[in-house]
């Protein structure tokens, strides 16, 4: 697989290797996209989930998978994953944009209503992101996640933002 | 006068704690000696989550695993010198310590102990490339201590060496400090270390030269770093000459993989053998974590370079099969106890990451069967009768 050569993949290769949601789930708006396709070991998220919409089970090697009609994108396994390897996107989040929520350990966290450089897998800059919401309660551990609304063809493209 | 202890822990990293915590627990008298000015060994370096099973503190960062083994050690009754060092291993169990060599009040002390579990880490290995001992190139070991525990930046613009999980975590640790890592070299054809780790650094715009290493370091007119030419390697990772590329960068971070310390085990004469999986020579182990010396256990990097939840898991081993030995817990406990760890060890052994290791670590047990079968008494037990105590 390209990514152990080049450490990305595109959402297609992705999409090959893991259950992505279904077209369907996304139109009922956000959902967690588990991007983790090596089977290692390790399963806060499975644990972080209350909903039960994450599971691993034994052995803790399995990739996890995850149930989109019980997810309902709340954004708790983005901060738990020690991977970083979480999003939630949601393509409803209005006629044209999408918003991406992302895990930020960088300083400064951004403050609402910040323009940012959003970026793909590689750290290309797509397009400008508007940051509409920071959560970082203390049960995240000092894992920000940052949610950006970006125009919705870039849905399944950008992941981060630019370091500031 | 000789001091008296059922259980003497050299290393007071993950292995090292868990080792001292469980033997501890049992009602054994532990005492954990450590080179360092703080115990914890590596894990006050790592700010980031735990991989690892959710019910075992994966999820959790590495400082706070320390601070919990720590609060542990205490309320097992642990003993801990720190700053002191095992200068000797004498017949008959007697470890002597350098207590407190940092201090004006530095003293040479003897321990007989009944038990001793050696814990030692490994050390990170060197890649040799004109002016890698120049200022400025470093372990990436060393750059991850300056900026998460001493709070220092090591420089401003960084070139990691390796792909391993080291390379990437410390190259995502940089940026968090505020460093820029302007690229990461690994000589083999694809990354090491976990994929996602490796992704958290792409998103981060760190460009990732496969098939590449240093050549050399170029001094500034202060005499550090100022310049890093990298080159594509061939299929032998020799430089192809013609691919060079100059990167302007103060500051190398080698991570090039880990060797296990093995001076007090080979000291001891404990049978060892040779494991590249494993990142050099080891000593052998059983089950029990113990050596072919009997009363000498191993558990962590030390007996194969591996990660903190195995260190973790191999330490509780060494510590409940000691204290086990010692009468502390009946050998029905103490296969429970085993048993189950094993399977937690097994676990983590799985997946492309951990199954040349679980295969490996299978071998070194199924070695000391034929090698050793059983540990016997130390060799120089029977020759020096006439030890003073």
């Amino acid at each position: 697989m390209s990514m152990i050569n080049t450490g990305f993949l595109e959402y297609d290769e992705l999409a090959e290797m893991q259950k992505m949601p279904t077209d369907e789930r996304y139109a009922k708006g956000p959902v967690a996209v588990i991007e983790c396709v090596q089977e290692i070991p390790c399963n806060p998220c499975e644990a972080a989930c209350k909903l039960g919409a994450i599971k691993i089970g034994e052995p803790i090697t399995n990739l996890p998978i995850l149930d989109g009609d019980k997810c309902i994108g709340c954004g708790i396994c983005v901060a738990k994953c020690s991977g970083l390897a979480i999003f939630i996107v949601n393509k409803v989040y209005s006629a044209t944009t999408a918003t991406i929520a992302f895990p930020y350990e960088y300083s400064p966290t951004p403050d609402v209503g910040l323009v940012v450089e959003a970026v793909n897998r590689r750290g290309k800059m797509i397009c400008d992101g508007k940051v509409v919401k920071v959560m970082n309660p203390l049960s995240f551990d000092h894992t920000p996640v940052v949610t950006i609304e970006i125009p919705k063809e870039y849905a399944d493209e950008v992941r981060s933002m630019r370091r500031g | 006068m000789l001091q008296k202890k059922d259980v003497v822990v050299v290393g007071a990293g993950p292995a090292g704690l868990a080792a001292s915590i469980e033997a501890g627990k049992a009602g054994a008298s532990v005492l954990l000696v450590d080179l360092n000015l703080k115990a914890g060994g590596q894990l006050f370096k790592q700010i980031h989550k735990f991989f690892g099973s959710s019910e075992h503190r994966s999820g959790t960062r590495g400082f706070d695993i320390g601070n919990q083994l720590l609060d542990e050690a205490k309320e097992a009754g642990v003993e801990i010198w720190l700053g002191s060092t095992v200068i000797g291993l004498f017949p008959r169990m007697k470890v002597v310590i350098e207590k407190g060599m940092d201090s004006n009040k530095k003293e040479v002390i003897t321990v007989q102990a009944k038990k001793i579990i050696i814990a030692t880490g490994a050390s990170e290995n060197v890649i040799r490339f004109k002016g890698w001992t120049i200022p400025g190139v470093m372990g990436a070991g060393a750059a991850q201590t300056m900026i998460n525990v001493n709070h220092v930046k090591p420089g401003r613009r960084v070139v990691m060496l390796g792909s391993g999980n080291v390379g990437l975590i410390v190259s995502y640790q940089l940026m968090q400090a505020g460093c820029e890592v302007v690229a990461l070299v690994e000589a083999a054809p694809k990354i090491g270390g976990y994929a996602v780790h490796a992704a958290k650094i792409r998103r981060a715009g760190v460009p990732i030269y496969m098939n590449h290493t240093i050549v050399e370091a170029i001094p500034g007119e202060d005499g550090c770093v100022s310049k890093v030419i990298i080159a594509k390697v061939d299929s032998n990772f020799m430089p192809i000459s013609g691919t060079e590329k100059e990167l302007e960068a103060d500051t190398v971070t080698l991570a090039a993989g880990l060797k296990p310390s093995v001076e007090l085990s080979k000291l001891m004469k404990c049978e060892c053998t040779f494991n590249g999986v494993f990142g050099g020579s080891i000593p052998l182990h059983n089950e029990s974590m113990e050596t072919s010396v009997e009363g000498i256990y191993v558990a962590g990097d030390s007996t194969g370079v591996e990660e903190a939840n195995t260190a973790l898991e191999e330490g509780k081993i060494a510590g409940i099969s000691a204290a086990e030995a010692l009468g502390y817990l009946t050998a029905e406990e103490g296969n429970k106890e085993r048993t189950e760890i094993w399977k937690r060890l097994d676990a983590l052994r799985m997946g492309p990451f951990g199954e040349r290791r679980l295969a490996e670590k299978n071998n070194i047990l199924e070695e000391y069967r034929i090698r050793v079968g059983a540990p016997s008494k130390e060799e120089l037990m029977e020759v020096d009768d006439d030890v003073d105590d």
